[in-house]
């Protein structure tokens, strides 16, 4: 039977020491067995390499950043989809998921298919809304608190123990060990990615993801654990292995089954010595580690893909143990004329 | 004393918990032990085992022995210990 062919557009091209999602899922999307794609790049700078990597990604439009507003990003989708007929949008950055899932019954009106949790489902995981979450689903989560100014930051001294995480609404964590270090965070990190910042009790373990898919109804699409096994100092891993702990992947069910989730997404987890494991963050999109799960056999942006076009998706039950995925980076060799294209056209 | 069923070891040495996802490499009479205890072989089949086998006396093999078993212990590879425990 001949397969069909879609149009996937997919964000998250960069590539740096915190790479973005895109270049993996696109690996997983030309290796997919029940359909044959076109790739169009979606990027937000011109320096982001998934735009040069002609192998993988057909063409690439630049697109307007999130603060743009959702009109002027509607705009570059009319102008895109005239062109492209894409079929499918796959959103990789957690700051641009709001005004996608705004933008999802527009542009299912025009024809592009997502599957993205609901605006609900976003806004409880939120990492500013932890504590609540954790309370209300039943799961660990270590104790947190949202602060806007630096004024009540000598009192967060009677509320946690040193050291602590300061986090930043989208990105960025670091570690404080004394109160004039949380200062210095919380003026790096808010002038980045602006306010809130989470303070965050710090959980001494072992670090753990999960990756997965839900299918919207509190079904398991997939679920992959992995252990970091080289974590760059901003905590990303750089290294890691699928592993099979049976508690982190019932825990994964039940965020799954409880909240309903859809799409796709990242558990952070920590394993204290104790063996107890407590939930850090929810990141409601594919991680950029994502290809291991297509190594260890769930090709789970392939099916996320099939959902999101409404096809039945038959959730994996199964994963190769032990296999591990070592990142690198790589220099590609690019034409200036090709810089100038995606720089001055917005397209390559 | 047995090794955890799940635990992988392979012919050059290296464990693997998939559990824990952590490896570790051991040198080969250490290996040798370790498929001993896989065989469920006891403490005194295994001290005979390796007392044939090499040239050391019983209180040096005692001592190492305790202590390779005390290091799997410690890392949760042994079958009376928590599963849960990273």
């Amino acid at each position: 039977m001949k397969k069909p062919k879609l149009n996937i557009a997919v964000t998250g091209l960069n590539a740096i020491d915190s790479p973005g999602p895109g270049v993996s899922v696109i690996r997983a999307l030309r290796e997919a067995t029940s359909f044959d794609t076109r790739i169009i790049g979606l990027s937000y700078e011109s320096l982001e390499p998934g735009i040069y990597m002609h192998d993988l990604v057909d063409r690439t439009y630049s697109i307007p950043y999130p603060t743009a507003g959702t009109d002027t990003l509607l705009e570059r989708f009319e102008y895109i989809q005239e062109r492209e007929k894409l079929d499918v949008i796959i959103p990789n950055f957690d700051a641009e998921l709001y005004p996608f899932i705004k933008l999802e019954n527009k542009l299912k009106e025009m024809g592009i298919h997502m599957f993205l949790p609901t605006m609900h489902q976003f806004e409880e995981r939120h990492k500013v809304n932890l504590n609540e979450f954790g309370k209300k689903y039943g799961v660990h989560v270590p104790k947190s608190k949202v602060i806007y100014d630096l004024n009540t930051a000598h009192s967060l001294v009677s509320e946690f123990s040193f050291p602590m995480i300061v986090k930043g609404k989208f990105y960025d964590a670091s570690i404080a060990y004394s109160i004039e270090q949380v200062k210095s965070c919380f003026n790096k990190i808010s002038a980045k990615w602006g306010l809130p910042i989470i303070i965050q009790e710090f959980i001494h373990g072992t670090e753990f993801n999960v990756t997965g898919l839900g299918d919207g109804k509190g079904k398991t699409i997939a679920a992959v654990p992995m252990r970091k096994q080289y974590i760059t100092d901003k905590g990303k891993a750089w290294g890691g292995i699928s592993i099979s702990d049976e508690k982190m992947l019932e825990m994964t069910r039940k965020f799954l089954r409880t909240t309903k989730w859809r799409g796709g997404f990242e558990l952070e987890l920590m394993k204290n010595k104790d063996g107890e494991l407590y939930l850090l963050e929810i990141n409601p999109r594919l991680p950029a580690w994502i290809y291991l799960a297509v190594g260890v056999g769930q090709n789970i942006p392939e099916a996320l893909v099939n959902l999101a076009m409404g096809r039945t998706v038959k959730p994996f039950t199964d994963y190769a143990v032990g296999k591990m995925f070592v990142r690198y980076s790589w220099d590609m060799i690019v034409d200036r004329e090709e810089f100038e294209q995606i720089s001055i056209y917005g397209e390559l | 004393m047995k090794l955890k069923k799940n635990i992988a070891v392979s012919e050059a040495g290296l464990l693997f918990n998939p559990v824990t996802g952590e490896s570790f490499s051991v040198n080969p009479i250490g290996t040798e032990i370790l498929n001993l205890l896989r065989e469920e072989k006891t403490d005194e089949q295994i001290r005979s085992a390796i007392l044939a086998k090499y040239s050391t006396d019983n209180p040096t093999f005692e001592k190492d022995y305790q202590d390779f078993i005390g290091i799997l212990s410690h890392n949760n590879l042994l079958e009376n210990h928590e599963e849960t425990k990273a």
